[in-house]
């Protein structure tokens, strides 16, 4: 004989309609302008800050850089919901939440300007750097979530990952400790439907990425990733959980990746403009402001107002960032250990002079 | 307080050291906690320290290494064991791609205090892929410390360098000799420098260039070589990344004649590093082409065969007569 030994379900919480209508009661918070005209100002500033990062590379003043078109209410709602004792251990898309989180814009610019000083960002605290190696950050979260178990102090660690991240060990291996030691972190992935050029349905052939959680026994769920309340409701509760220390949990946010991989892409190559038109109709940034027209929250002369002074704030970054001049030769060597061996100081002294037109490089 | 120890137990009281001298050391591993580590490295530690500090891990390598990243960026002094170096590559992203230039790509904002400590080396008859040599994969890493003990009191003093320094380190313990012999050591708590080679044996005729389990067979073919009227100057490289080259290049700037022993495969192994620098730096005091006696170039047999392919000390014996006879 055999009898039902687990059986696991998986949510998806959603409470705006696609042209930002509530598709039935909202949490009582949501009614007010606090904390969504907030989340509204810094989703108009990151679509800004978008923009004006696409536009750098295009004329020559910025490396490749990975747009966070379509992320917006993931990245800002996420990033306003973290207490500063928390940490963040971002991948490579969220722009946003670093500046939420206290790094300056321009030092954003300086990373993807091809600047190590882009993570160096004094203002970030603890949080860990970009991370470009697919999902290997996940790991870093569990750890840093380790530490703070550890020591018993009631701080959440948030980690972001794509679609495709998930199919990668890593994160396996990383939610299976977090369920294991009850550790206080959220993995949060930002499923936009597409890595690169390969779709999500050829990632894997689960139903749900939120249903990863039931094979290391943590909690999942889903949420829309365009609907500003419905993260604020799904994140702050998984945030608050791991800081309580009842564990970890895995989101879910379901989105549509708007722009190319990079700078460096071009999805016409693999994706129908149709798929890309329909998204757009769900994009996150019109339904929120549709939803806070409709309270009165919200009306065309902020709005206009908004845009001049993102406009602002995004144009004085980019000249700060355009104005700093590169590192000096030093440091290439300085910050490897702490401090600087012999033979890699050998090697510094020739760089001086190859740099200053000295004695040629050996 | 001296004990005649083995190299196993100087590793088990330089971990008890650290953790008693400074609470932010923590242990993590498979096996490590209840086991005491398979080669009992970490025996009693629970009961000393509990289980919030000598942590068993989930099976997954990859996850070790990503788990010290992330806990050495929040302070915490993370000593990982990878329970054999075979079995070390998976955790090899996060100490490449991440540990070794935390602080680097960050302008020293955060760093991986991190050691990482695996058995290798072969001679103990183990089973496929418990028997590597790979050293030399790590020492070309820009950031990383690579440090390998060969004694009793070399591992309790470079360990307790190890774990107190702020850069991440490897340290790889030759698994054949963690009972070979047992001297005193002192629980002192005094580390050993990270960035000298230790010159084990003075001698004005040639000097031999080794480290890891073969220190053993190069000291032995010294002494059979002093009989033979041959002064052997031996040196234990100790930590191959930053490598001390300064010493080795005074010494054989003074001997003019130079052995460069290791297990591992020769192409492109840290002997070839050390004889290019040599070379470069000493090619005039030099009397004889510097040689090498090394791993083959193979994999590393099954244990019916793996006497084969270390170097023994007749080999030593005969490279150091053979550059000798160079005239």
């Amino acid at each position: 004989m055999s009898e039902l030994v687990y059986r696991g379900e998986i949510q998806l919480t959603r409470y705006l309609a696609d042209d930002g209508t509530p598709l039935g009661p909202l949490p009582g918070w949501a009614q007010g302008p606090d904390p969504l005209t907030g989340y509204y100002r810094q989703m108009v500033l990151a679509r800004q800050f978008d923009t004006k990062a696409i536009a750098l590379q295009r004329t020559g003043q910025l490396g490749t850089y990975a747009s966070l078109l379509g992320a917006e209410a993931i990245d800002v709602v996420t990033a306003c919901l973290m207490q500063p004792s928390d940490v963040l251990v971002p991948y490579y898309r969220n722009h946003i939440m670093q500046v939420i989180r206290g790094a300056e814009m321009h030092e954003v610019l300086l990373y993807w300007g091809g600047d190590e000083r882009g993570n160096a960002c004094p203002g970030m605290n603890q949080d860990l750097p970009n991370c470009v190696p697919i999902a290997t950050q996940c790991l870093h979260a569990s750890g840093v979530a380790s530490a703070i178990k550890i020591r018993d102090e009631k701080r959440a660690v948030l980690t972001m990952i794509g679609d495709g991240g998930t199919s990668k060990g890593d994160f396996m291996e990383a939610i299976n400790v977090a369920g294991a030691w009850q550790l206080p972190v959220v993995f949060l992935v930002n499923n936009n439907q597409w890595a690169i050029s390969v779709p999500r349905s050829r990632q894997t052939c689960a139903q749900t990425l939120a249903q990863k959680a039931l094979g290391a026994g943590i909690r999942g769920e889903q949420v829309d990733g365009n609907d500003a309340i419905a993260l604020h409701e799904v994140i702050s509760r998984a945030l608050e959980q791991a800081r309580q220390g009842k564990g970890p949990t895995l989101i879910e946010a379901l989105s549509y990746r708007l722009s190319d991989h990079t700078t460096a892409d071009d999805a016409t190559r693999y994706r129908e403009q149709s798929e890309l038109k329909a998204a757009w109709e769900r994009e996150p940034v019109q339904r929120l402001r549709n939803y806070l027209h409709q309270c009165g929250h919200w009306d065309e002369s902020r709005e206009q107002a908004l845009l001049e002074e993102t406009k602002t704030t995004v144009q004085s970054a980019v000249e700060q960032y355009l104005a700093t001049p590169s590192q000096p030769v030093d440091d290439l060597f300085d910050y490897l250990y702490e401090e600087c061996p012999p033979g890699l100081a050998e090697q510094r002294e020739q760089a001086r002079q190859k740099m200053a037109g000295g004695e040629h490089h050996e | 307080m001296s004990n005649a120890i083995t190299m196993i137990e100087a590793v088990n009281l330089a971990l008890a050291r650290a953790m008693t001298d400074d609470p932010d050391v923590i242990l993590l591993g498979e096996d490590i906690a209840t086991n005491g580590g398979v080669f009992r490295a970490t025996v009693g530690l629970l009961e000393q320290f509990g289980e919030r500090r000598v942590i068993d891990t989930p099976l997954a390598e990859t996850m070790i290494g990503g788990l010290a990243v992330g806990m050495s960026t929040q302070g915490l002094r993370p000593v990982a064991e990878i329970q054999f170096m075979g079995f070390i590559f998976p955790a090899l992203d996060h100490l490449i791609a991440h540990a070794a230039r935390m602080r680097n790509r960050t302008r020293g904002r955060l760093h991986c205090p991190l050691v990482l400590r695996a058995p290798f080396g072969g001679g103990i008859r183990a089973p496929e892929h418990h028997s590597e040599s790979t050293e030399t994969l790590m020492a070309h890493i820009p950031g990383l410390r690579v440090v390998i003990p060969s004694s009793p009191a070399r591992a309790y003093g470079l360990l307790l360098a190890a774990i107190r320094c702020n850069d991440p380190v490897v340290f790889l313990e030759p698994k054949r000799i963690y009972r070979a012999s047992k001297t005193l050591v002192e629980d002192n708590g005094q580390a050993l420098p990270l960035d000298t080679c230790f010159t084990l044996r003075e001698g004005g005729d040639i000097t031999l260039i080794c480290w890891g389990a073969v220190v053993q067979e190069t000291l032995e073919a010294a002494t059979r070589l002093a009989d033979k009227g041959i002064g052997c100057e031996v040196i234990d490289v100790a930590t191959l990344n930053p490598i001390d080259h300064d010493t080795l290049l005074a010494s054989v700037s003074r001997t003019g004649r130079c052995v460069i022993i290791h297990e591992a495969p020769r192409h492109g192994g840290m002997g070839a590093e050390i004889a290019a620098t040599l070379a470069e730096k000493a090619l005039l005091s030099l009397q004889a082409p510097i040689r090498r006696v090394t791993g083959y170039d193979a994999v590393m047999p099954y244990y019916r065969n793996e006497q084969i392919y270390l170097p023994s000390v007749e080999d030593i014996m005969s490279a150091v007569e053979q550059t000798m006879e160079f005239v």
